[in-house]
């Protein structure tokens, strides 16, 4: 509902409301990045990692200047914020390349994938939702809510390894790791275009989309429900309006506020959860990087997987924020 | 609370058990068959980890008790070379799994527990202080807090457990594992009790008996945690139990990943892993019965924790 009363955009609590959030953002990165440059000062000593068995005194002080480790602690959390403003992560401990590079060539598997089960959670969770809602009390609807309820509460890695049993194992049709053929547009790997890669995609999107598919399912046959039940949908009924008419037009459009918000905090959440689904299928993504980094104590890799997040879920939140503040008129007051 | 007779001496007045077997609590319990079963299974589980030395057939940490010659027996059936017969099977050490889950479950509840323990502690903690001392040290404690909730807590786990990692000597690794692990778990999983215990420390501290005590002169401390800390443990109950289900799965992922409890002390999860390399090969027994006792585990914990929750707030029904 428009409220012809609230503040129009250039209102200065606007202002003030999105500055503070742009401040608070922009504290919780330097603190993310202190946190990652305190790896690097307090895990191991780089040194010992770049300096091999027959190193003298002489040796290690001169790589500590040239590293600037002599530097006070300031100075050099500086310098690191501006090598990782610039993509400039160091050399992996374990790979003996820059990390940058190696992020690099990992990203387009992670980013296909969340593409791929985000756009699957996205569209059979208001389906179903839409679905479960009008057709409440039906057996089909019930099943449906049942075995969301069953998807819930399995966990990532169950749901992955049942389905390489059904679906590799016994029936044989769908590969049970990796990304299958890709083809490479510039630097970007895509699974897209080959059969083998989508068929690849298949059951790792489907492990890591389920849970937020259950989510949002839910969140959309809440809100339907509750939608359903207002005056304005009564009145379209009165006016004879087909039921196609008043269901797609104008309960659903009003039940999509929460879910572009919820929706937008779950793309976070796939990130995160990716590095289980990569797990299980030996994706070669970010995330498989990150736990083989955990794994071989890989601190330059840890540290910069820890950056990258950060900053994709810090600013998630502050978008979600803003377009949630900029929705509900009742947030600013 | 039932009410007493006190001027009639033939009355006998209903014994403890008898009054706590007629409470709301309790009747609810009675009532709900879901909250019934779960509490049972809970139950089971729990007590064939307790007593897991008692109930196995061989300790899998033993390796004189092992006979490679067992290796891959399938349940029920007799070794080919032995004659021996397991009830869930061997893995290729020839250990037999349902001794292995029983140990392993040890590890799991136990990881578990005290994880749940360290948040709770932590949690309890500081949303005493952030809601009854206010000011600075409240933003401070309350901005922390929606800081790492922005980040989902087994992301929050995975990077303590890499960091704790990284500060042990590569000797002890493997015995720190379990205690990184608790650690790890335990510090991404704080947040929900220091919001709600601080939620109901505000009301409690503007509430006359907080007045009074102040009056009197008592301590800000003993005020906290003798006076309003009592009050507001309901809700920690209900956090705790659904907390322990997360904290098993989370224990559970991680293990699976390869970054929680070594194949030395197996979980859950990591008999999950181990399994999962025979899945192609056909013995499907060295993963399932891990992975089906994990589920029950945190599913009866998970549901208990609902019924609780329903229980414990009347409100909420």
């Amino acid at each position: 509902m428009l409220d012809l009363a609230s503040p129009a955009p250039h209102d200065p609590r606007m202002i003030s409301f999105i500055l503070r959030r742009v401040f608070q953002s922009i504290l919780v990165l330097l603190i993310v990045g202190l946190v990652a440059f305190s790896m690097f000062t307090f895990v191991g000593d780089p040194i010992d990692n770049m300096l091999g068995q027959e190193r003298t005194d002489a040796d290690i002080a001169r790589l500590r200047a040239q590293l600037g480790l002599d530097q006070p602690f300031p100075v050099q959390y500086f310098r690191f914020l501006e090598n990782a403003v610039q993509g400039n992560f160091g050399i992996s401990y374990r790979q003996g390349r820059p990390v940058a590079d190696i992020l690099l060539e990992r990203a387009p598997a992670t980013l296909e994938l969340a593409f791929v089960s985000g756009f699957l959670a996205i569209f059979f969770g208001i389906v179903l939702g839409v679905f479960t809602a009008l057709r409440r009390g039906t057996v089909a609807a019930n099943a449906v809510m049942t075995i969301s309820l069953i998807g819930v509460s399995l966990p990532t890695f169950l749901i992955g390894i049942l389905l390489i049993y059904v679906f590799s194992v016994e029936l044989d049709l769908l590969p049970s790791f990796g990304r299958g053929d890709t083809v490479n547009l510039g630097w970007w790997s895509t699974g897209f275009l080959t059969w083998s890669g989508l068929k690849a995609l298949i059951l790792p999107s489907i492990t890591l989309g389920l849970y937020q598919m259950t989510l949002i399912m839910r969140l959309v046959r809440t809100e339907m429900l509750e939608v359903l039940r207002q005056d304005y949908i009564r009145f379209a009924r009165a006016r004879g309006l087909r039921d196609r008419a008043i269901h797609f037009r104008h309960a659903l459009k009003n039940t999509l506020v929460p879910v572009i918000t919820v929706t937008g905090l779950q793309l976070g959440s796939i990130i995160a959860f990716a590095i289980i689904t990569e797990t299980v299928f030996q994706w070669p993504g970010v995330g498989l990087l990150f736990i083989n980094a955990i794994q071989f104590v890989d601190i330059p890799v840890m540290a910069a997987y820890l950056m990258l997040i950060s900053v994709m879920f810090v600013a998630i939140n502050l978008i979600v924020d803003l377009l949630y503040f900029a929705i509900d008129p009742r947030l600013r007051t | 609370m039932t009410e007493m007779p006190v001027d009639r001496p033939d009355v006998i007045p209903p014994s403890r058990l008898r009054r706590a077997w007629d409470s709301d609590f309790a009747w609810s319990f009675r009532h709900s068959p879901v909250a019934m079963v779960s509490a049972f299974f809970t139950a089971l589980l729990v007590l064939s980890a307790v007593f897991a030395p008692l109930l196995a057939t061989t300790n899998p940490y033993d390796p004189a008790s092992l006979n490679l010659m067992n290796g891959f027996t399938a349940p029920g059936t007799p070794n080919a070379f032995t004659g021996e017969s397991f009830l869930m099977g061997t893995d290729d050490q020839g250990r037999d799994v349902f001794s292995t889950i029983l140990y392993g479950m040890r590890i799991s509840l136990f990881v578990g527990f005290a994880a749940v323990l360290l948040a709770m502690l932590i949690g309890v903690t500081l949303g005493l202080v952030a809601g009854y001392r206010g000011g600075w040290v409240e933003t401070l404690i309350m901005r922390t807090a929606d800081v790492q909730l922005t980040f989902p807590a087994i992301l929050v786990a995975m990077l303590i457990f890499g960091i704790a990692k990284g500060v042990t000597p590569v000797e002890y690794r493997d015995q720190m594992a379990i205690w990184v692990l608790i650690l790890a778990i335990g510090l991404s999983d704080w947040v929900q009790f220091a919001r709600v215990v601080r939620g109901a420390t505000l009301v409690e501290r503007k509430k006359e008996y907080v007045q009074a005590a102040q009056l009197i002169g008592r301590s800000g401390f003993a005020i906290t945690f003798r006076h309003i800390l009592p009050n507001v443990l309901s809700p920690v109950l209900v956090i705790a139990t659904i907390s322990l289900a997360l904290a098993i799965i989370a224990e559970a992922t991680l293990s699976f990943l390869g970054v929680g409890a070594p194949p030395t002390q197996p979980s859950l999860g990591t008999l999950i892993r181990i399994g999962q390399g025979f899945l192609f090969s056909g013995e499907w027994w060295i993963l399932f019965f891990p992975a089906v006792t994990l589920l029950v585990l945190a599913l009866s914990v998970n549901l208990l924790g609902d019924w609780l929750r329903d229980a414990l707030n009347p409100r909420m029904r």
